[in-house]
C-alpha cells in the first residue's frame, strides 16, 4: 500500500532555503571574525561559524536520514504531536537551571569571602550577569518555550507548524544563552540590567523570536479546537510583548561589523525609563505571564478539574497586561526621573495588586474539592506553593513600590531577597513542577521514579528559599535604616564601610540558603534521569484506547 | 457556513488577539515614555555639562565592561542622608551623555555620581589593585589586571562618531584628534595640553596610573572616576527654575 | 510647564474615563451570560485526553 504512492523524496523548501542561508552564514562569520577588533568578538563570529556550518550539516544528515514524506500533522485523524523540541527545552531547562543556580551560590559566596574572585573574567561584575541571565532566560526561557510547545499543541489538537522552524527555535535560543553567556565572561556586555548582551546576540535573537512568533501563529491557526485555551493568551503575550521589549531597550549603533561594543541610542533620563521600562515588564512578561499559562494548563490537569473561573481569567488576563506595563518607573524613585513618572509608576505598581492576586486566586480555588490532592501528590504541592509565593511576592512588590517604602529599600538586599522569592518560589517552583509532569509524559513512563524524592526536594529548596529570603530582608532593612542612621548630634552614624562589614553574616546564610536550593536541584536531576532510565514504559496502545471513550462525550 | 469559512474566522481571532495584545502593552510604555523626549523641563538647563574626553570615555567602557553597575549606583537620590554623605543630588542632565545610563539599582559598594576628585589618583591605583588596601572590609574584587592592560584605543574616533550620531554633540575636531587627545590627556605635561584643555574645558591631563610612558586601562578608568560629577557648576544652577 | 499641566489634566479626566470604558467592556466581555457556555467549554479543554 505504502510502497504504490511512495512520493519522490525532494528537499523541502525550508530544508533547502535554511541550509543555503546557513552556508552563505558561514563564510560571512568566517570573515567578521579574521576581521574582528577584539579577540572575543572573534572567537564569537567563529562560533556563528561553527554553529551555522553544523546547521548545514545536521539538515543534509537529516534529510537523507528521513523517510520522503514528511511527518504527517494527523494520523488516522488523530493529531501527530512532535515532542522532539520540546524534549530538547526540558533537558536544556534542567541543564541551565543546575548551572544558574550554582554560579548564584558562587557569587552568593564572593560577597561573603571576597577572595573567591580569583581571576578578572571570574569577578563578580562578569558573573552576576551570568547568574541572571542563565535562570531568567536559559532556565526560565527553556521552560518556557518546550512548555509552551507542548501546552500549544495540546490544547489546540494540532501538530506543531513547520519541521525545521520549531527546532530553529529551541536550538538558536540556546545558541543565544551561548553566546550571551560566554560574552559576559569576555567582557562584552552593554551593561543594561537582563539586557546585557550586545548587538549582534540581540538580533540574532530577534530572528529566533520571530519564528517562534510564526511557528505559535500558524500551530494556532490549525487547531481543531474552536476556542483558544486561555493559557494560549498568556503564551501568546509573552512572545508578543517580550518582542517590543527587546528591540525598544536594545536599539543600538555598533561601532562597526566587526567589532562587539554598540552604543544605545537612548540615553541618561529616558534610557533609565527605557531600561526599567523592559527591566520591570521582563519580571511582567517572562517571569510572570507565560507562568502563569502554565499554571492555567497544568493546575487544571494535575487537580483534573477546569479552572475555578474562566472568566476570571479573561478579566485579570487584559488588567494584568495593561497595568503591568506602566510599573517600571516604581524602580526609580527620587531620583533624576520626572515626578509624574514616578508617580504614574507607583500608581499602576499598587493597581496591579489586583490582577495579580486575581490570577492566584484563579489558581488556588482550583484545587477546591481536591485539596487532598496535595497530601498524595508532591508535584501538585509545588505548583501550589509556587503559587502561593506568588501571591505573596506580588503583595511585596506594590508595597515596596510605594514611594516611602522604596526609600528605605531600594539600592539595598531587601530589593534581591523580594526578586528571589518571587524566583525562586514561583518561577523556579512552578518550573520544577512543569519539569517533574512534562518528563514522564515526554519519555512514555507511568509515573516518576520517586515521589518520595520530589517530597526530598521540595523540602531541601523550601528551607533553602526561607534562609534566603529571610537574611535578605534582615539585611536589606538593616542597611537601609544604617544609611539614614543619625547621631544625636545630626551626623550620619556609620561609614559605609560599616555597612558592608553589617551585612557579612546575612551574607553567609544566604549563600547556605542557596546552596540548599542548588542541593534540591540535583536532587531532581537524579529523580528524572532515574525516571527515564528505570521508569516502568507506558503502553501508547492501551493509552491511545483508554483515552478515546473519555473524549467521546466531550466532543 | 462551510468549514473553510470558519476556520477563516478563527484564523482571523488570533491574528485580533495580537493585535489586541499590542495595543493594550503599547498605551503604558507610550505614555511614560514619549513625554521624556519632548517636555523641557525634563533636562535641566545647567551650566558645564561637556561630552566626555577620548579617555574618560574608554574608562566609561571599562566601567561598562567590568560590570561595575552591578554594585554601584551613580544617582544620588532627592533624600537627606544622600545629599549628605555623597553629595547634591543628582540631575537628569547630568547623565544625558551616558550610553546607556549607569544609575544602577543597588548599593553593595557606595555611591559612585560624585566620585571625582573626592580621593587621589594613588588612592584609586591602590583600591583597584588591592580593595581592602585601603579600605579594610571591602568585598570588592581586585582589578591589578587593568593596570597591567594595555588601553586599546585604536578605534575610539569611531566610537565618538557613533555617539555623535546618537546625539552627542562632538565636533569634527574633537572626532579626528581624538587618539591624539588621548594620549595628551594620559600624559604628564604634554605640550600640546592647551589644545586639548579648549576642547574639553575643565578636563584633568595626567599620568593616572602613576606610570608615564604607558597607558593602561588603569589610567582609562581613573581619568573617568575622577571626572564623574564635578562638571554641573552648580553655584550657577538654579533649583527653583527647575521644579518639575 | 504648560504643557505638563494640558496633559495632566487630559490623563486625570478623559484618560480615566477611556480606561474605565476599557475595563467595563472587557468586563462585560467576560461577563455576559451568554458566553458562559463557550467558556465552560474551553475551561475542559486541558482535562480532554487525545
Amino acid at each position: 500500500m505504502t510502497q504504490a504512492i511512495a512520493p519522490i523524496k525532494r528537499m523541502t523548501f525550508g530544508e533547502a532555503g535554511t541550509a543555503t542561508v546557513l552556508a552563505a552564514l558561514t563564510f560571512l562569520f568566517i570573515l567578521i571574525g579574521a576581521k574582528a577588533h577584539t579577540s572575543g568578538y572573534a572567537f564569537h563570529a567563529l562560533l556563528f561559524a561553527a554553529a551555522s556550518a553544523w546547521g548545514v550539516f545536521k539538515i543534509i544528515d537529516r534529510f537523507y536520514a528521513r523517510p520522503a514524506a514528511l511527518p504527517p500533522r494527523e494520523i488516522n485523524g488523530w493529531p501527530n504531536y512532535n515532542f522532539g523540541p520540546v524534549k530538547f527545552g526540558t533537558v536544556a531547562a534542567m541543564f541551565w537551571g543546575v548551572a544558574g543556580f550554582l554560579v548564584g551560590v558562587i557569587i552568593a559566596l564572593q560577597l561573603a569571602l571576597p577572595e573567591l574572585n580569583l581571576a578578572s573574567w571570574l569577578n563578580f561584575g562578569r558573573l552576576r550577569p551570568l547568574h541572571t541571565s542563565a535562570v531568567i532566560f536559559a532556565f526560565g526561557g527553556n521552560v518556557l518555550i518546550a512548555s509552551s510547545f507542548y501546552v500549544l499543541q495540546r490544547t489546540s489538537r494540532a501538530r506543531l507548524a513547520g519541521d525545521i522552524a520549531p527546532w530553529f527555535v529551541v536550538l538558536g535560543y540556546n545558541f543565544f544563552i551561548v553566546i550571551a553567556g560566554t560574552g559576559y565572561l569576555l567582557g562584552i556586555t552593554q551593561s543594561k540590567e537582563y539586557a546585557e548582551p550586545e548587538w549582534y546576540a540581540d538580533l540574532f535573537l530577534t530572528v529566533v523570536w520571530v519564528v517562534y512568533l510564526l511557528v505559535f501563529l500558524v500551530t494556532l491557526s490549525r487547531r481543531k479546537e474552536p476556542h483558544i485555551y486561555v493559557a494560549n493568551w498568556f503564551y501568546l503575550a509573552f512572545i508578543v510583548t517580550i518582542a517590543v521589549l527587546h528591540l525598544g531597550n536594545n536599539a543600538a549603533i555598533p561601532v562597526s561589523l566587526f567589532s562587539a561594543k554598540s552604543y544605545v541610542v537612548w540615553s541618561g533620563v529616558q534610557d533609565a525609563m527605557i531600561q526599567w521600562w523592559y527591566g520591570h515588564n521582563a519580571v511582567g512578561f517572562f517571569l510572570t505571564v507565560p507562568f502563569l499559562a502554565i499554571m492555567y494548563y497544568f493546575v487544571p490537569k494535575l487537580a483534573n478539574r477546569p479552572v475555578y473561573s474562566y472568566r476570571l481569567s479573561i478579566i485579570h488576563f487584559w488588567a494584568l497586561i495593561f497595568i503591568y506595563i506602566w510599573a517600571g518607573p516604581h524602580h526609580l524613585h527620587y531620583t533624576a526621573l520626572p515626578d509624574w513618572a514616578q508617580t504614574l509608576g507607583m500608581t499602576f505598581s499598587i493597581i496591579l495588586w489586583m490582577p495579580s492576586w486575581g490570577g492566584m486566586i484563579n489558581g488556588l480555588m482550583t484545587l477546591s474539592g481536591a485539596w487532598d490532592k496535595l497530601r498524595t501528590d508532591p508535584v501538585l504541592r509545588l505548583m501550589v506553593v509556587a503559587i502561593a509565593f506568588y501571591g505573596m511576592a506580588t503583595f511585596e512588590g506594590p508595597l515596596m513600590s510605594v514611594r516611602e517604602v522604596n526609600a528605605l529599600s531600594h539600592y539595598t538586599d531587601w530589593t534581591i531577597g523580594h526578586v528571589h522569592s518571587g524566583a525562586l518560589g514561583w518561577v523556579a517552583y512552578i518550573s520544577f513542577g512543569t519539569i517533574y509532569c512534562l518528563v514522564p509524559w515526554l519519555w512514555n513512563r507511568k509515573a516518576l521514579y520517586s515521589t518520595r524524592l520530589v517530597s526530598l526536594h521540595f523540602w531541601v529548596s523550601t528551607i533553602g528559599i526561607v534562609l534566603y529570603i529571610t537574611s535578605m530582608w534582615v539585611a536589606g532593612i538593616l542597611q537601609g535604616l544604617m544609611w539614614r542612621a543619625y547621631t544625636s548630634l545630626g551626623f550620619l552614624e556609620y561609614s559605609f564601610i560599616e555597612t558592608v562589614e553589617a551585612m557579612h553574616p546575612f551574607y553567609l546564610i544566604r549563600a547556605l540558603g542557596g546552596i540548599l536550593f542548588l542541593t534540591g536541584s540535583l536532587i531532581m536531576v537524579y529523580n528524572l534521569w532515574a525516571t527515564v532510565k528505570y521508569g516502568e514504559a507506558t503502553d501508547e496502545e492501551t493509552e491511545t484506547t483508554a483515552a478515546k471513550p473519555a473524549l467521546a462525550p466531550a466532543e | 457556513m462551510s468549514l473553510w469559512q470558519k476556520h477563516a474566522i478563527f484564523e482571523k481571532n488570533s491574528i485580533i488577539l495580537t493585535v489586541g495584545i499590542v495595543v493594550v502593552v503599547a498605551i503604558g510604555g507610550l505614555v511614560e515614555a514619549v513625554p521624556l523626549f519632548y517636555l523641557k523641563s525634563t533636562i535641566e538647563t545647567v551650566e558645564g555639562m561637556r561630552p566626555r574626553s577620548p579617555l574618560e570615555l574608554a574608562g566609561f567602557n571599562i566601567y561598562v565592561r567590568e560590570g561595575c553597575y552591578n554594585c554601584h549606583s551613580q544617582q544620588i537620590r532627592t533624600l537627606r542622608d544622600e545629599v549628605e554623605r555623597y553629595g547634591h543630588y543628582s540631575l537628569a542632565a547630568e547623565s544625558m551623555y551616558d550610553h546607556p545610563f549607569q544609575w544602577g539599582s543597588k548599593r553593595t559598594g557606595p555611591d559612585l555620581a560624585r566620585v571625582g576628585g573626592k580621593y587621589s589618583d594613588a588612592w584609586h591605583r591602590d583600591h583597584l589593585r588591592n580593595p581592602v588596601s585601603v579600605v579594610p572590609g571591602s568585598v570588592m574584587p581586585p582589578y591589578a589586571f587593568l593596570e597591567r592592560t594595555e588601553l586599546d584605543f585604536r578605534h575610539i574616533a569611531d566610537d565618538m562618531r557613533v555617539l555623535r550620531a546618537t546625539g552627542v554633540p562632538y565636533t569634527e575636531e574633537q572626532i579626528t584628534r581624538a587618539q591624539a587627545d588621548l594620549t595628551i590627556q594620559a600624559t604628564q605635561d604634554d605640550p600640546d595640553v592647551d589644545g586639548f584643555l579648549e576642547r574639553y574645558p575643565n578636563a584633568v591631563a595626567r599620568s593616572f596610573s602613576g606610570r608615564p610612558g604607558r597607558i593602561t586601562e588603569a589610567d582609562a578608568l581613573i581619568a573617568y572616576l575622577q571626572h564623574l560629577g564635578n562638571q554641573v557648576d552648580f553655584k550657577l544652577y538654579d533649583n527653583k527654575a527647575n521644579i518639575r | 510647564m504648560t504643557t505638563y499641566q494640558m496633559l495632566a489634566e487630559f490623563a486625570q479626566t478623559w484618560g480615566m474615563l477611556y480606561f474605565v470604558g476599557i475595563f467595563i467592556v472587557i468586563l462585560v466581555y467576560a461577563l455576559a451570560p451568554s458566553r458562559k457556555k463557550g467558556f465552560d467549554e474551553a475551561a475542559r479543554i486541558p482535562l480532554r485526553e487525545d
